[in-house]
């Protein structure tokens, strides 16, 4: 497979209140983005265990977004600040196992921001592919 | 597990970039999936009842329905689930429309997503675990905040129904913006005889508790059991005491001139005042701004209104006091502003002193407006008047691309209402589009053409003055030409922006805004009243610019809304809760520390956590952050989450 038609994998994980909102009136307005990432529901960004994001680099994962609502409009008050914290932990712990932390993000994201939503998908695909696959074996190169 | 999955087209919209036969090709393979269907409607009464005969005939424990968002249908599916006496968790949704057919072009992507989000569907779905909801008493009562035409429909309403309100306004009167118009368009209803009456049952409502001059400091809970947290502003006055004589603003050192918020700046009143003499209460209020002894410290040897108060009414001891309301539902009803048209300063507002705002306008004809009810501006009766549209809507320079829709149709009215008392007048309308789109409008329109109000389309680009005379720059777009005519008076058909502090109070209720500021529906056709907080709903122009008509409708539908589940009594709360693990705690405490809602208690004898089932929300911040693995999330379980990783990245 060449360098050029490397399709990246990304796993996102969008907080229900928010970017999976927002994720939804992107579509109800046919806003059109690059299909590279796979939505998980979660009830709030808060809930993506560190061990989420590892395992998802394991599995073949090329990067992962995490996706919550604004600082201060978090459904649950302060679950986004959390993720946010642990944030920065998994971009180093990421590090530490060759992994390049910009493959991890995190965006805010709320109900509203339907272009805003597709608009991080096109470019986190863009980064990703820029990056190219995942040390630990990622993207369609199985197939 | 025997799992069965239910692919819908949804008609062609996801048909149409979702190759279903592969879908279904791909998934009826998967271990554990005993029958794998597609159909046209799954949300139909067929497209249900396949599910139920599937559910009895294959014995299903499960199942996934591969269709349009769970935030859309998932109720909908559960009910099938619960009739074919299955547990309605035992179901997973795979979002194919809003979060793939819909998003993408490319069949071939669109397939393989598809296909992949099903499978991570099917994998949670084999782990899921049957979960029985909590029911919970519900306060019966309500609070709603905003006491405009809005918020006392929706206080009378729901007050009517038997329940307690507490109806909470920030300013010294009930009434809202409608109070400072004359007429409403198009049937030249008076404002004040169709909203007084509505004030006065308010006040005598032996159901509902006012709270006038307060604003919500906090909101916690959930449906069923918020608590609020509202702050009364001092008055100064004692309303039990003030018999509302009006002697204290004559009295007044400041007396005619401390700007007259509802007049719209045009008239001066006292530092102790009503805001209009049908207010509601009638009880006078020391505006903390403007009073000499409030802001000064000093008003003469003692203060004038003190003096001449024979009800010993006035009080400049009274402090602020924060009372704590229990309730089941909130109504939000906080109305909107006008947009400031000094942000296009080339209109020149301020500084030209014949061009006013739509509401400044609308105060000339009321009765207990600046003149009376007489159209006279600036000591003389206007005969060349332009109205301007689309000032502050439709326009991307300042940030407002959404229509204010009530603009076109208060210019017609006014041009009318111009028109009945100068015959004369000449009246030129510039706009954009006319948009006449409620009941009669069309034809209130048109009648106002008919009087001789000429429109003119085009958008005013500058207002000056030379010589003393003010000029409309504007072009003419169906002639094609630019126009420089004179005006006596012009008035900007300025539009609706959201209450400045609506992002923050937002935050209070944890509700949302969307882009234009406004607060956000959970549903833009399906469920416009609700917010995405269970029990709390919006209603009027909190939620976007309508008109009255459209208010109030709302105003009853978020009563309705309300009513149901005061009337219930109790609810059942979604059982998505954290669960302890016994043996895997090792009462470390870093969960109690994470919980926004104190739901994690320490049970000191066996040294693990509890968790409170009906303090905790469901967010899991505390399963992400337990160390041993002890916390797990109903329905978002470890082992479920890392089964949709696995099934997302392997096609």
């Amino acid at each position: 497979m060449t360098e050029s038609a490397f399709e990246p994998k990304i796993v996102g994980f969008l907080c229900n209140w928010c970017s999976y909102a927002g994720a939804d009136l992107a579509g109800t307005s046919r806003i059109k983005y690059s299909p590279n990432v796979r939505v998980i529901r979660v009830m709030c960004s808060g809930r993506v265990d560190p061990l989420f994001v590892l395992k998802a680099f394991e599995e073949g994962a090329d990067g992962v977004l995490i996706a919550g609502c604004h600082p201060g409009d978090c459904h649950y008050q302060s679950g986004n600040y959390k993720t946010q914290r642990r944030i920065h932990v998994m971009k180093r712990m990421l590090e530490q196992y060759g992994i390049n932390p910009d493959r991890l993000r995190l965006e805010w994201v709320s109900a509203a921001e339907s272009t805003r939503f597709a608009h991080v998908v096109d470019d986190m695909t863009k980064t990703i592919r820029a990056l190219g696959p995942s040390p630990l074996g990622g993207g369609d190169r199985h197939e | 597990m025997r799992v069965g999955v239910y692919i819908c087209h949804c008609g062609i919209n996801i048909a149409k970039t979702v190759d279903i036969n592969r879908v279904v090709e791909a998934i009826s393979g998967m271990g554990g999936v005993k029958v794998c269907r597609d159909y046209q409607y799954m949300c139909s009464d067929p497209g249900q009842e396949l599910i139920k005969k599937d559910i009895n005939k294959y014995e299903l424990n499960t199942v996934v329905v591969a269709a349009c968002s769970p935030r859309m249908h998932l109720t909908t599916f559960q009910s099938t689930l619960k009739s074919a006496k299955l547990n309605p968790y035992m179901i997973e949704m795979a979002n194919i429309r809003e979060q793939c057919s819909w998003v993408h072009e490319d069949k071939e992507e669109a397939t393989k997503k598809a296909i992949a989000m099903v499978r991570s569907a099917v994998s949670k779905a084999s782990l899921l675990e049957p979960l029985v909801e909590n029911e919970v008493p519900v306060t019966r009562a309500a609070l709603v905040i905003g006491g405009g035409i809005t918020g006392i429909q929706s206080a009378l309403d729901i007050a009517n129904a038997g329940y307690k309100v507490y109806l909470v306004e920030r300013e010294p009167s009930i009434g809202g913006h409608m109070a400072q118009f004359d007429k409403t368009f198009p049937t030249l209803d008076c404002a004040a005889c169709i909203l007084t009456p509505k004030m006065v049952d308010v006040a005598q409502h032996p159901n509902i508790e006012l709270l006038t001059y307060s604003d919500v400091e906090d909101i916690s809970g959930f449906i069923g059991n918020f608590k609020a947290t509202v702050r009364k502003k001092p008055r100064y006055v004692n309303a039990d005491s003030c018999v509302s004589c009006g002697d204290c603003a004559e009295a007044c050192r400041l007396a005619g001139r401390v700007p007259n918020a509802f007049d719209m700046g045009l008239a001066k009143r006292s530092a102790i005042y009503v805001p209009f003499p049908q207010a509601v209460p009638l009880t006078y209020t020391v505006d903390p701004d403007a009073c000499l002894l409030l802001t000064r410290g000093k008003c003469g040897k003692s203060p004038k209104c003190v003096d001449v108060c024979t009800a010993n009414a006035i009080d400049f001891t009274q402090e602020a006091e924060t009372v704590e309301l229990e309730v089941g539902t909130i109504v939000v009803a906080t109305g909107y502003d006008e947009f400031d048209p000094t942000l296009k300063p080339e209109l020149h507002l301020r500084e030209n002193p014949n061009v006013f705002t739509g509401l400044q306008f609308e105060r000339f004809f009321a009765p207990n407006g600046p003149t009376g009810g007489e159209l006279v501006v600036n000591g003389a009766v206007p005969k060349r008047i332009v109205f301007a549209s689309c000032t502050g809507s439709r326009d991307k320079r300042v940030g407002n691309p959404y229509c204010s829709r009530v603009c076109c149709m208060y210019i017609a009215k006014q041009a009318h209402l111009v028109k009945e008392r100068v015959p004369d007048a000449q009246i030129t309308v510039f706009y954009c589009d006319v948009r006449a789109f409620g009941k009669g409008y069309e034809e209130f329109y048109e009648r106002v053409q008919k009087e001789g109000v000429q429109y003119r389309r085009g958008l005013v680009s500058e207002i000056y003055e030379e010589n003393g005379v003010t000029h409309v720059r504007a072009e003419d777009s169906l002639l094609g030409i630019p126009l420089d005519i004179e005006a006596d008076l012009v008035v900007l058909g300025t539009g609706m922006i959201p209450k400045p502090d609506a992002k923050a109070l937002a935050q209070k209720l944890h509700i949302s805004n969307s882009s234009d500021g406004f607060f956000l529906e959970a549903h833009p056709k399906l469920r416009p009243i609700d917010t995405v907080t269970d029990g709390i709903f919006v209603a009027g122009t909190a939620q976007g610019p309508k008109d009255i008509p459209d208010s109030v409708a709302q105003a009853g539908a978020a009563a309705a809304h309300s009513i149901d589940i005061l009337a219930k009594g109790k609810i059942t709360i979604e059982p998505y809760n954290a669960v302890v693990n016994p043996d895997l705690c090792g009462g470390c405490r870093i969960c109690e520390a994470l919980c926004p809602f104190d739901a994690h208690h320490y049970d000191e004898k066996k040294g693990i956590m509890a968790i409170n089932d009906t303090l905790c929300k469901g967010c899991g911040v505390c399963g992400a952050g337990c160390p041993a693995g002890a916390i797990s999330l109903n329905h978002f379980r470890d082992s479920q989450i890392l089964a949709q990783i696995g099934a997302v990245l392997h096609d």
